[in-house]
């Protein structure tokens, strides 16, 4: 077998030096079938084990095969890791993979000037050029138009054909193993080992050795092709983070969502029912919860959204922990069983992986647009407690928050994700389970002595206990009519509906006791401006405030975690603020909301794009504000 | 030593709520109430262990006259309220309650499941071939041509037939009753919650404000005879007045129905009847003149079909008891440590 051929126009090189980084941003970018996401969580886990920072940003399109070669069918896996801390994927590039014309095209725009873009020439023969769209089938590698990148074409399909040409397998297979050969090529540029990807390969086609052989042969020529081709004057170190210490792990956002349901379900006692119905982006939770059978889980993918969440009202109704979970189109559905679940006061937690909307909108694309949706959208005044997780790791004790919430409140809460989120990872100095909280339901075992049972007599939070079927001497009746206090008795008394219905709001501003006050995530306690964000904008908004602070702006971050009802404190900390900017990728839900709920002229930075925040739009944004 | 508790028998004043009956006088669910507060102490569950899930209609009262546990939820949906409920605890005797809008139209799409699913359930669909609480619109019941609030002009939906309906949605155990026929009624109550699966029982229920006499000719004395046959069991399938019996005979899986001079003289052919056959029930179902109203066949009453099938719970619990055997129960630190981990010191 031959070795594979070296471009020659690359320099020779001067002496392999390590260059330091203290952070990086690649984009791997491909058509939807060339294994980028994988390639991208391989990279990612090993440099977490090096001990980087890193957070990570899978962007695909919405259609499982898109047309191969086009633009519609482009998946990027962006990832950032560093020898600092990593707040988000990075605003840009430092280096691009495109494994096609289209993929250039795509996320050229991104890149840094002077950035490195690995390109494989095989994915820029003539039609893959037209079907890019560029001019005249103009290949960029070689009409100059790169010249402020440093670019390295490199005939990726070829070598991997060659080098695999005795692999006994066919074409097709052959090409599959592209992902590797490229995979090994980034290993070399920066220093690192090879051995978790080895591992990773091994277990993946554990029982086709074939396969095992072809992608570790793959892995081993891309690295060794780096060496040997000399494409780097340098190679790169990025060193390990200075992470908190502790044991860490990868943790994606929705995987971090299901283990604290999960952990929820095992610190209430309870067994964790989850009712579902396929949606992008929450289907996750689905495929990994199902796979934890023993933990008494029980998952139901029901025939619609509707008998997703009734089938997890009946569930609670039972004495289970019932979830549901959706996205935004999904959500609409359940909206009726929402407010069942409020007048019935039955536990109950759904989960909004929200996505670019109205309607089917953008499936695979983040956005906040559902906050209104989470706080208002239900018939008559339903009022119920509204979570948002803020980043891949904060999804677990977010979900675990929520589940407490519900169980301790005799309430439905919504937990607010995102597709960045959802998909996104970080590293996670994960807790032990003796260190997270019992959670108290409020199942009721015994008849009283002699005393009725009476399903609306409420505790000095207002909260009702919870009787299950099956309990001797507790036999009762609840539904979604208006009901007296405390018999639960059908009332269709105006003073009684009245009362009932400040009762259930009051019920849910009294859990603003048992929440922690909202802390101030960077800067001072009082200053000139201060930038409020909830959910997935966390990272963007911190690295600007960091920045901007750093800069000499008096910026202070705060990052809600409690939408509703809002922290206790919250209202004071506004007040010591002159201005108060509120960025949301939405067209200012939050801000309206703050706007009527504290009288303050509060601004809006919007971007609704699909996209999330960079740092340097953000940054630029709030300069604008308070210069 | 356990305490073992002496039961005391139960009558069907003990399954009577303190609730007042709100049905206008002379609807056919104050029979149906009684005959299932009549049928409840004869089952031998501890009344705690019975649940009653309503979804919303006139019919969908019924929870709340009843002194089990209940829950009355929203339209169309006490099917997928009452799945979670058995998923979770399988113990429970559960009886959904609903009706021909409720199940046939709102929530036709989780009645369908529900019965390919086979929870075990027993569903008891009071059809009135009318939409009694929103005062007198025209069901997905009601005979083609009815005129409705609704449907001034007759309505042009072709109805459904509510038995064919399940049999297709792959249902384990179908029958058919009526408010008027009390004791018929009971019996089949019993049958349904005897079979262990998704039992699904239609009963025809005259709403006499909306649609008075809908099911008359099936009912009354004079006309019963001939217009409703009653199955049983290994009995040949005979009807009329006994000076004009019928009996229908199945020839090629073809029925048709012929004279007999007594029930001791029976042709040759005659249809015995057998529950468990699927295709005979599924011609039985057909017996339904307002869709094929060429077939002049009189409509059946009782248990049609019946089979053994696995039902939902159990297999979801078996799994649960599989991966518990061949993992070991769930540890909530291995599941947080996950499968990699690094650490920094």
């Amino acid at each position: 077998m031959g070795e594979p051929e070296i471009p020659t126009r690359f320099a020779p090189a001067m002496g392999k030096a390590k260059e330091k980084k203290t952070e990086v941003v690649i984009c791997f970018a491909g058509d939807s079938g060339d294994g980028i996401q994988l390639t991208g969580g391989q990279f990612t886990e090993t440099s977490s084990f090096h001990g980087n920072d890193f957070a990570t940003f899978p962007n695909f399109p919405a259609e499982i095969r898109a047309p191969r070669g086009t633009l519609a069918g482009v998946s990027g896996f962006q990832l950032k890791f560093g020898s600092v801390e990593v707040f988000t994927p990075g605003d840009r590039y430092d280096v691009l993979v495109a494994m096609n014309a289209a993929s250039l095209k795509a996320h050229l725009p991104y890149l840094k000037t002077g950035g490195i873009i690995i390109a494989n020439t095989d994915g820029f023969d003539k039609k893959n050029l037209k079907l890019a769209e560029y001019i005249d089938e103009q290949n960029p590698i070689e009409d100059g138009s790169l010249e402020d990148y440093q670019v390295h074409p490199i005939d990726v399909t070829k070598m991997t054909r060659t080098a695999l040409k005795e692999s006994g397998l066919g074409i097709k297979e052959i090409d599959r193993c592209k992902n590797m050969f490229v995979l090994g090529y980034l290993y070399w540029m920066y220093n690192r080992p090879l051995a978790r990807t080895e591992e990773f390969i091994q277990r993946k086609f554990k029982g086709h050795q074939e396969l095992v052989d072809a992608n570790m042969k793959a892995l081993k020529t891309g690295f060794n092709f780096a060496d040997t081709a000399e494409a780097f004057t340098s190679r790169f170190e990025v060193e390990p983070a200075p992470l908190e210490k502790g044991t860490y792990r990868n943790i994606i956002g929705n995987q971090g969502l299901a283990i604290g349901l999960i952990a929820a379900a095992e610190k209430s006692g309870l067994d964790l029912f989850y009712g579902s119905y396929p949606i992008t982006p929450a289907s996750d939770i689905l495929h990994f919860l199902s796979r934890y059978k023993n933990f008494g889980i029980k998952t139901f993918q029901a025939e619609d959204e509707i008998a997703a969440i009734t089938s997890a009202i009946g569930a609670s109704f039972g004495g289970a922990l019932g979830v549901t979970a959706s996205s935004g189109p999904g959500i609409a559905l359940k909206t009726e069983a929402l407010g069942l679940a409020i007048m019935l006061e039955l536990p109950l937690v759904i989960c909004n992986v929200q996505r670019g909307g109205p309607s089917t909108g953008l499936p695979t694309k983040t956005e906040q647009s559902d906050l209104f949706q989470a706080i208002y959208g239900r018939n008559g005044e339903a009022e119920l407690p509204v979570l948002a997780a803020y980043s891949p790791t904060s999804a677990f004790g977010a979900a675990f928050e929520a589940c407490r919430i519900a169980l301790e409140h005799m309430t439905p809460v919504i937990l607010l994700s995102d597709g960045y989120i959802a998909n996104g990872s970080e590293p996670w100095r994960f807790p032990r389970s003796k260190d997270l909280k019992e959670i108290k339901t409020k199942k009721v075992s015994k008849p009283e002595n002699g005393s009725p049972y009476f399903p609306y007599e409420r505790d000095e939070n207002l909260v009702r206990p919870w009787a299950l079927p099956g309990t001797k001497g507790l036999e009762h009746r609840i539904g979604g009519l208006e009901k007296t206090m405390p018999e639960g008795n059908v009332s269709y008394d105006p003073d009684n509906h009245e009362e009932m219905v400040r009762i259930r709001a009051e019920k849910i501003q009294k859990i603003s006791e048992s929440i922690e006050d909202q802390i101030i995530d960077n800067g001072e306690e009082t200053g000139d401006c201060l930038v409020i964000g909830w959910g997935s904008t966390y990272g963007a908004i911190e690295n600007a405030v960091k920045e901007l602070i750093k800069e000499g702006h008096r910026v202070s971050h705060i990052q809600i975690r409690y939408l509703n009802p809002f922290p206790k404190n919250l209202e004071e900390i506004i007040s010591r603020f002159d201005k108060i900017l509120i960025p949301e990728l939405n067209s200012g839900q939050l801000c309206q909301i703050i706007r009527s709920r504290f009288l303050v002229d509060a601004k809006s930075i919007s971007k609704i794009k699909g996209m999330p925040f960079h740092v340097e739009e953000l940054k630029a944004q709030i300069k604008k504000h308070i210069s | 030593m356990s305490e073992v508790e002496n039961p005391v028998a139960l009558t069907a004043k003990d399954f009577a709520s303190d609730q007042e009956v709100r049905w206008c006088p002379g609807c056919g669910d104050f029979s149906i109430l009684k005959q299932v507060q009549m049928t409840l102490p004869d089952l031998g569950v501890p009344k705690e262990n019975i649940v009653f899930i309503s979804g919303i209609g006139c019919s969908s009262r019924f929870p709340y006259y009843l002194n089990t546990y209940g829950m009355h939820g929203i339209h169309g949906r006490a099917t997928a309220i009452a799945s979670g409920l058995k998923a979770v605890n399988p113990d429970l005797d559960l009886w959904v309650i609903t009706g021909d809008g409720d199940a046939l139209s709102i929530g036709g799409n989780h009645l369908i499941h529900l019965l390919r699913r086979n929870f075990n359930l027993n569903i008891l669909l009071f059809n009135n071939e009318i939409y009694g609480l929103t005062k007198g619109q025209y069901s997905p019941t009601s005979p083609q041509g009815s005129i409705s609030k609704s449907t001034p002009f007759g309505s042009v939906d072709h109805p459904f037939n509510p038995l064919a309906l399940a049999l297709g949605s792959e249902a384990t155990f179908v029958a058919r009753s009526m408010d008027r026929d009390p004791q018929h009624l009971r019996k089949t109550l019993k049958e349904a919650h005897e079979h262990k699966g998704s039992s699904f029982i239609e009963i025809y229920q005259n709403c006499n404000v909306f649609n008075d006499g809908a099911f008359d000719r099936l009912s009354n004395k004079e006309t019963k005879a001939e217009t409703a046959i009653f199955l049983e069991e290994g009995e040949p399938l005979i009807f009329g007045r006994e000076d004009n019996l019928q009996a229908i005979i199945l020839k090629d899986f073809k029925p048709a129905v012929v004279s007999i001079d007594s029930r001791e003289n029976l042709p040759e052919n005659i249809w015995i009847h057998n529950p468990e056959k699927k295709l005979k029930a599924g011609i039985l179902t057909q017996f339904f003149e307002e869709i094929n109203p060429k077939m002049a066949f009189p409509r059946p009453f009782g248990t049609i079909y019946r089979e053994q099938r696995i039902c939902y719970e159990d297999s979801m619990q078996a799994q649960i008891d599989e991966a518990i055997r061949s993992k070991g129960k769930g540890d909530l630190d291995q599941l947080l440590e996950g499968q990699n981990t690094w650490t920094i010191k």
